[in-house]
């Protein structure tokens, strides 16, 4: 089989496997309770904060230490234009919440992309702890450690064809939201699927694996870096946007490091040399920590202990372990 | 002018304690090439032990100068017991990983620091521990019509006591020059017959010994909460950044630097004091990659 032909099978068989999923996961709703769409809600939006972050690191071979920033900032962004221009429009505040993090990104990337290695690390490091500390100090502006509230049941969908009033508007809220968010997560993760296997993705891949070659061959290597790294802002601003109104709550903890070192947590449970990796990652991680913070008072130590032993044992996580397991199998 | 005084020793103090924990970060990465996150939670461990040590030896009443001497005695044992534990870590859950792309390091070191600030709030519980029978029973000394706490100098002595010691350490013995070797070229070093698995957990014991005794020397002024090590951290990590990665020298002068650049601004820009000092950091990383000391 030549790998062009390769390639179309494997495009078909990959499209038919997410349709698939997709319908499965429209139906569950029906299956299982509210809490559960809820959380299941969580998991998506996670995936697409780690889909984006995997551009960068998967794909661009770059280890992003900030991305709590754009997470943040996109959540943020939804939450001043709810309190303080009065938006009810959960598309507008989508759109706001992507353009203010790809201004950030735009800003942060152009001055990160130019290292790599352990320094792009600490410099994203540094770069979203001022925007931490911004929050955290600026309590007139945001509120401070106490955030900024933002009822989900206070937006409308689908430019205020849906909107949530009346009695049982927390549960109507959390359904609709759940297909909301399940088209949009959809939507993002066919793009996702397309930039990195676009001459721009594997552009990436060529940087990410060899730089010097690249170089060589004609690539503006900090171009595309500068590029892949405001693509992997705006997705998971994006998340963070989606993320507000359904925690009804934002605070500075999602800016503080810990949490882009949870999104890295999630992204390397899943495996980051494989696509989907990140998405179950997400998923598998919301669910770890849920059940963790109310099953024990120690569920940090909890999920150190399973981010120790993935380390250790499984460093392809998830899906690249599944993946392994499989060839083999069908090897014997 | 009284207070221009003190703001200058509280500069001092906070300095002492930013190069011990930062000069333990700054030794790791240098020698192992290891960015540990789990420094500041080492910070923190080697606070907790040392006041539940200090509180479990000798109550909280106040004693006499043998008393007193006990305690200051016993204040160490922080650094040790991290020590120690850095001498467990490295050999089982970082020496399997070195074989790997640097990423699964910080990832590990990060794993650790749950790990850790967990266990701390498992043994130590919630509240916070204070070894202040130690502050209180030094007394303080009059500075103009103000008092400042003794014990305060005593850390900064212990600060400068360490740098110097640190010093004369790496450049002055003969584990010192093994050590410096090992950081330029580890695979050479081998070559020559250096025993590099041994120099590793050397290194790495004595950079969590360091941030076991920053925290050991704190603990009497400020107690030991949980959080504190992941706040830590981040300065730790500005002072190594502005003074150079892996340098000694630059983590002395980076954390004067900090220090009085973060008490200058609590007292005229309390705002942006935090964001001030990580955009230094961004703004030395960008100008000079290998900071103020660092070699490339």
């Amino acid at each position: 089989m030549n790998p062009a032909a390769h390639t179309e099978v494997s495009v078909t068989r990959t499209s038919i496997a997410a349709v698939a999923i997709l319908i499965g996961l429209a139906v569950l709703p029906y299956v299982i309770d509210i809490y559960q769409v809820q959380l299941l809600t969580y998991g998506l939006i996670f995936a697409i904060a780690a889909l984006g972050f995997n551009l960068l690191l998967g794909s661009t071979g770059l280890l992003s230490f900030g991305h709590s920033a754009y997470f943040g900032v996109g959540a943020y962004t939804v939450a001043f234009m709810v309190r303080d221009l009065g938006t009810v429009s959960m598309e507008l505040c989508i759109i706001g919440g992507v353009i203010g993090t790809t201004i950030i990104a735009a800003l942060f990337g152009y001055v990160c992309v130019r290292y790599t290695r352990i320094f792009f690390g600490i410099l994203t490091l540094a770069l979203s702890q001022v925007i931490w500390s911004l929050a955290f100090k600026f309590f007139w502006v945001t509120g401070g450690t106490d955030g900024i509230r933002v009822p989900g049941r206070g937006m409308t969908l689908l430019a205020g064809l849906i909107d949530f009033k009346g009695s049982g508007a927390f549960q109507k809220f959390v359904f609709s939201y759940y297909y909301y968010v399940l088209v949009i997560f959809a939507v993002v993760a066919a793009l996702m699927w397309v930039i990195v296997h676009s001459p721009f993705g594997m552009a990436l891949k060529a940087i990410r694996d060899n730089e010097v070659r690249a170089r060589f061959v004609g690539l503006s290597v900090r171009r595309y870096r500068w590029f892949a790294f405001i693509i992997s802002g705006a997705f998971t601003g994006l998340a963070g946007a989606l993320w507000v109104p359904l925690n009804g709550l934002t605070t500075p903890d999602i800016l503080y490091w810990p949490f882009s070192g949870e999104i890295v947590f999630m992204t390397v449970l899943g495996g980051f040399r494989t696509f989907t990796g990140p998405i179950v990652g997400a998923i598998a991680f919301n669910y770890l920590k849920t059940y963790a913070v109310a099953s024990s008072a120690y569920w940090q130590l909890v999920l150190g202990v399973v981010l120790v032993v993935l380390v250790l044992v499984l460093p392809n996580g998830i899906i690249g372990t599944a993946q392994q397991l499989f060839r083999k199998l069908r090897r014997h | 002018m009284t207070i221009f005084i003190i703001q200058v020793l509280n500069s001092l103090f906070y300095a002492a304690s930013l190069f011990l924990i930062a000069a333990g970060l700054s030794l790791i990465y240098g020698v192992m090439r290891i960015v540990n996150l789990a420094h500041g939670t080492f910070y923190a461990l080697g606070a907790y032990v040392s006041a539940w040590a200090v509180g479990t030896a000798f109550g909280h009443a106040g004693g006499g100068g043998w008393h007193l001497m006990g305690q200051l005695l016993l204040l160490p044992i922080g650094a040790i017991a991290i020590a120690a534990v850095g001498a467990v870590i490295e050999p089982t859950l970082l020496r399997p990983l070195y074989r790997r792309p640097e990423e699964y390091l910080l990832l590990i070191t990060f794993g650790l620091l749950m790990v850790l600030e967990d266990s701390m709030k498992l043994i130590f519980g919630g509240t916070p521990l204070s070894a202040g029978t130690i502050m209180d029973a030094m007394g303080s000394i009059p500075i103009g019509r103000l008092l400042y706490p003794t014990y305060n100098l005593v850390v900064m002595a212990v600060g400068l006591g360490a740098a110097i010691g640190l010093w004369w350490f790496i450049y002055r013995t003969r584990f010192g020059v093994i050590l410096r070797a090992t950081s330029q070229d580890r695979r050479m070093a081998a070559a020559l017959g250096l025993n590099v698995s041994r120099v590793y957990i050397q290194a790495f014991a004595i950079g969590c010994f360091m941030a076991g005794l920053g925290g050991a020397v704190v603990v009497p002024a400020q107690a030991a909460v949980l959080g504190m090590g992941v706040d830590a951290l981040i300065l730790a990590f500005v002072v190594v950044v502005v003074g150079g990665l892996g340098s000694l020298e630059g983590a002395f002068i980076g954390a004067l630097i900090v220090s009085f650049v973060r008490t200058a601004g609590i007292q005229f820009f309390p705002e942006i004091e935090l964001a001030v000092l990580y955009l230094i950091a961004a703004a030395v990383l960008l100008v000079r990659p290998t900071g103020l000391f660092g070699r490339a």
